[in-house]
């Protein structure tokens, strides 16, 4: 283990803000679409962005093992995860409670947990760090927590992802949901959501 | 635009944690986490019930240690919150649920539906319209609506997942079939977003269309059965009906007493020993916000009303003789 110097602090108070961080993470995946910023961590592990580590420290932890995708599972990434969150760190996504990728790399959707039909919450959540998330333009959002349609811009992503979410919401009740990163910034997609690339 | 969200004033909160020596909302930090982590997949896969490891809380079940337990891992210092149980805020429950948040969480607490950040309810959904900045979470006592057909919990579990609802359906069915009208009152199961058939909790089937593309987030706890389930905002929710038999809420040929309202659920109240009765409404703050306003009932005497010449509510009149069964029970 890396000595204690080396590891990035976790939060300040971790009580409160374990609390703020899941309420920005309910409010983004009960209103898909719509960004929080999380002003919560200034200097997390490189080369995970604030809003990624905020939303492990506040819901990863020994029951939920952990895959961090190839390009950003750096020592200091590890080392952070095992020592704030004390999470198993797992080579198979499909084996992952959450994951991290960036939206460059981003694996093929289909290989995380999906869950079942019996138990479709035991899928994968996937945490993409995005180049830039931008609300009121790029993709149309609709289906549950929409009133009408949200627009929502993500950059940085490889293709031929909105084809697989399309897959991946045909699992429903089973399939992934996203939480879309960019800095301190958050949004999410539940598995519900309907996305339609302008 | 992003809602930035500052790093809140925590004094109060760190000061209720030195004081009492509790966890912040009672519970410890990897049972919070766990909750979370439930309520986020109930809120991705909407009305599905999801398992968690349930906690025991200093209120023996049957007070509502499931909606306890999610509003203690949602609730945070900046909220405002306010429990009601069959309505009015005052009951015992409703007054121990929120004393035990003030204490544990040192959070605001109020009686008024429009200050409320989050709402705790059991029995009941507030007669004012719900916002975008709310949270409504229900105590649930049996999470299952298939438990009364069906009392295998691996067996239900398998019809959610097939969606195989027909005997449902023909439960509710023989009911039209034998009293022409499907009997239920409350708790009046809904179909979420068109996939999972969901107990909106012992609500009377009143409330249920209140739960229809509502804005404000639903989230739903059962503490005995360790179930949490939730309807994110704007999503479709549908009692259960039939074409020749299209779902109805209970209507009452009179207004509120107290305050004159003809949309609100009304509970009789007996007024003398001699048989004399009133109806008045449920949902104590919207009748309080209502006489507050202006808006005045006839007192339970229409002749003292029409002598007054108090305006009477904008009830249609029902269809029913007001007769003498719970207003619950009325179609
Ligand atoms: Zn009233």
């Amino acid at each position: 283990m890396a000595p204690m110097t080396d590891i990035k602090p976790g939060f300040r108070d971790p009580v409160l803000d374990s609390q703020a961080t899941f309420r920005a993470v309910l409010d983004a995946m009960a209103r898909p679409g719509r960004l929080r910023t999380l002003a919560l961590l200034e200097d997390p592990p490189a080369p995970l962005a604030p809003a990624t580590a905020a939303v492990c420290l506040a819901l990863v932890d020994q029951d939920t093992p952990l895959w961090i995708a190839p390009d950003l599972r750096s020592q200091a990434a590890e080392t952070f995860m095992k020592f704030h969150c004390g999470c198993p760190i797992v080579d198979d996504r499909a084996k992952a409670a959450f994951a991290i990728a960036s939206a460059a790399k981003l694996p093929s959707l289909g290989g995380f947990a999906i869950g079942d039909d019996a138990y479709p919450e035991t899928s994968t959540t996937v945490i993409v760090q995005t180049v830039g998330l931008a609300a009121g333009d790029g993709l149309t959002l609709s289906g549950p927590g929409i009133e009408d349609t949200h627009r929502l811009a993500v950059s940085g992503l490889r293709s031929g992802v909105w084809r697989e979410w399309m897959e991946n919401g045909v699992l429903f009740p089973c399939g992934i949901d996203l939480i879309l990163v960019d800095g301190a910034t958050l949004a999410a997609l539940p598995r519900t959501t309907t996305v339609t690339e302008a | 635009m992003a809602d930035v969200i500052d790093h809140p004033s925590r004094t109060a909160a760190a000061e209720t944690r030195a004081a009492t020596g509790y966890n912040f909302a009672y519970l410890d930090e990897q049972t919070k986490r766990m909750i979370r982590r439930a309520i986020l997949k109930g809120v991705a896969v909407p009305g599905y019930q999801v398992p968690f490891g349930s906690r025991e809380m200093p209120l023996p079940y049957g007070w509502g240690t499931g909606g306890i337990q999610v509003t203690a891992a949602v609730i945070g210092p900046d909220d405002t919150l306010k429990v009601i149980d069959q309505g009015a805020d005052d009951t015992t429950n409703a007054v121990n649920i929120r004393s035990f948040f003030a204490k544990t969480a040192g959070v605001a607490t109020t009686e008024k539906t429009v200050e409320a950040s989050v709402i705790q309810t059991r029995h009941r959904i507030p007669e004012t319209p719900l916002s975008e900045d709310q949270i409504l979470v229900y105590q649930v006592p049996i999470p299952e609506p298939l438990r009364w057909l069906e009392p295998r919990e691996t067996e239900t579990r398998k019809m959610h997942a097939l969606e195989e609802y027909g005997a449902m359906h023909v439960s509710l069915y023989e009911d039209i079939a034998k009293y022409g009208r499907i009997t239920k009152s409350y708790n009046y199961p809904v179909k979420v977003n068109g996939r999972y058939v969901m107990s909106p909790s012992p609500i009377p089937k009143f409330d249920n269309p209140k739960m229809d593309r509502m804005p404000a987030l639903q989230l739903f706890g059962a503490g005995r059965e360790k179930r949490i389930y939730a309807v994110p905002p704007y999503t479709r929710v549908k009692s259960l009906d039939f074409e020749d038999h299209p779902f109805t809420i209970e209507t009452w040929d009179q207004c509120c007493a107290l305050c004159g309202a003809g949309d609100s659920y009304l509970d009789e109240v007996v007024t003398d020993d001699k048989g004399g009765k009133m109806y008045v409404c449920s949902d104590s703050d919207y009748c309080e916000q209502r006489r507050e306003a202006g808006h005045v009932g006839d007192g339970g005497d229409p002749a003292y009303a029409a002598r007054n010449q108090i305006p009477a509510g904008d009830a249609p009149a029902g269809d029913e003789p007001a007769g003498d069964e719970p207003a619950g029970d009325k179609q």
